[in-house]
């Protein structure tokens, strides 16, 4: 065991921090830290908070820090915010927001970039997390805005997630349309004293009552808030009465982390942050959500599809890696390109043999099982 | 996309300590160093020394940014070099301060360990040039 690790599960802030840069960064070696990390995780919550610029994630965030930290809990937050596809520089500025955590050491409080890594960012907060899970942390909090599939990707390693909706504008509920709707375990309509907020929260119950309405006579009209744990979450009924547009990205979400499983309605919470208004609700839902996982079984059920995918984007990242090898063997893509434009040969072809090398292992290690 | 690749960015705290509210300075040099590619951690405004110390640890940035305008570094600074070194981050964290610091003190903030003062008319290109440069290589065997 390396001594980074050893400083690491002897609390030292340092050590955490350093390991969180390698993990960032890639270093050589990265990766059998976060080896020798697995053992140690398990024992923290982690949850997810999305939402549009503006939102307020940071705020709540911040609060919701404050009162664990009250409640003798540790916590440790990872904020990610876009970098510059330009520069790849970027500005964090979530952290001006943790002004209830002033020199606590124990409110471990990281920001991270959106480094321009297609699918690299879920990897590396992912292997952060786990750093800060085997650092001890009881809750950690991922914050993201929620604007695209990366980030979607992101707060889908947590075990609850919340989507944070600022009242008033028509637009945010149509970005709900895009994906998120699906991905909430609660919802936050933060700043709740804004003109519009009632029918913010409103618009958020008729979506939530419409999508679950794609599977009528299945699991009838539970209440909102009210647990729900009679239907049989793949059961035939499930796809019976669909044909509305959902059954199909229901039938896609089978075996993905589904926050929207049969069981859990998603209950739309009001709150304003900045005031302490409706924390102590955001978490008692919390709380409630993470009492369903465990008693569901949604838990386990998670933990799989969430290995699962890990093992699926390693897999992909060294994949590429090796193929780039090649191709860098066979002698960079710029002459390839050269044979297209000048209609010589066409991309599958080129794709064809670049691949070869490996399809041939492949079909190799076929031929010998 | 070559993961192998070192993704490795210059991290920077821009950080306004103490009762100083002008931050106009700082915002063009957390601007000019995103647009450098640094990620730039900005503080906001009116920080204790104490939570500058946890932002640069926790953010384990290769750069710690001070701006003071107050005429308070005397004080406030030596707090911060401090608490790094009772968090170990002191030695390879490059400190510099900007902001209106008399030569003699100038002077006792280089003894303490800060690296290099930038005064009033210091260029932004000077600033990132001496942060690319002077930026420290972290052992990776550490």
């Amino acid at each position: 065991m390396s001594a980074l690790i050893d400083d690491l599960l002897a609390g030292k802030h340092r050590a955490l921090a350093r390991v969180i840069s390698r993990i960032e960064n890639r270093q050589p070696g990265y990766r059998d830290l976060v080896s020798q990390l697995h053992d140690h995780t398990g024992s923290a919550d982690i949850i997810g908070i999305t939402g549009s610029p503006g939102a307020g994630k940071s705020t709540l965030v911040d609060k919701l820090a404050a009162t664990y930290r009250d409640r003798g809990l540790t916590v440790g937050v990872i904020a990610i915010d876009p970098a510059s596809p330009f520069t790849g520089g970027a500005v964090l500025g979530d952290r001006i927001r943790m002004a209830s955590n002033i020199g606590d050491m124990d409110v471990f409080f990281r920001s991270m970039s959106a480094r321009g890594t297609l699918g690299g960012l879920s990897t590396a907060t992912t292997d952060a997390v786990k750093a800060l899970d085997a650092f001890g942390k009881d809750r950690i909090i991922i914050e993201t805005v929620g604007a695209g599939q990366n980030e979607i990707d992101i707060v889908k390693t947590a075990d609850t997630v919340g989507v944070l909706v600022p009242p008033g504008s028509g637009d945010d509920v149509q970005m709900l349309k895009a994906g998120i709707l699906e991905i909430a375990d609660i919802f936050v309509v933060n700043k709740a004293d804004l003109d519009g907020a009632d029918r913010t929260v409103q618009e958020l119950q008729e979506m939530l009552q419409y999508q679950d309405g794609g599977v009528p006579g299945t699991t009838g009209h539970h209440g909102t808030g009210d647990e729900f744990t009679g239907a049989d979450p793949t059961g035939p009924g499930a796809g019976g009465g669909t044909d509305h547009g959902e059954a199909e990205t229901e039938a896609e979400a089978e075996g993905e982390t589904n926050a929207k499983s049969e069981g859990w309605f998603p209950p739309v919470v009001e709150t304003v942050a900045k005031d302490e208004e409706g924390i102590e609700d955001v978490l008692g839902v919390l709380a409630d959500h993470r009492e369903y996982l465990t008693s569901s079984g949604e838990q386990t059920r998670r933990r799989q599809t969430r290995y699962a995918e890990e093992i699926r984007t390693l897999v992909q990242e060294d994949v590429n890696e090796l193929v780039a090898e090649e191709i860098d063997r066979q002698g960079g893509l710029e002459g390839f390109v050269e044979e297209i434009l000048a209609k010589e040969r066409d991309p599958y072809e080129i794709t064809d043999q670049l691949l070869d090398p490996i399809q041939e292992c492949v079909d190799e290690r076929a031929g010998t099982d | 996309m070559d993961t192998k690749e070192d993704q490795r960015a210059i991290r920077c705290l821009v950080a306004k300590v103490g009762l100083d509210g002008h931050d106009r300075g700082a915002h063009v040099i957390s601007r000019a160093f995103r647009d450098a590619g640094f990620e730039v951690i900005y503080s906001g405004l009116h920080r204790a020394p104490e939570e500058i110390v946890q932002a640069a640890v926790q953010e384990d940035v290769d750069v710690l940014g001070i701006s003071i305008l107050s005429g308070a570094h005397d004080a406030l600074v030596p707090e911060i070099i401090d608490g790094l070194k009772q968090y170990d981050a002191f030695e390879d964290t490059l400190i510099l301060v900007g902001g209106i610091i008399p030569d003699d003190d100038e002077r006792d903030l280089k003894e303490l360990g800060v690296t290099q003062v930038f005064g009033p008319g210091a260029s932004m290109e000077e600033m990132i040039e001496f942060v690319r440069e002077n930026a420290p290589e972290r052992d990776p065997s550490v």
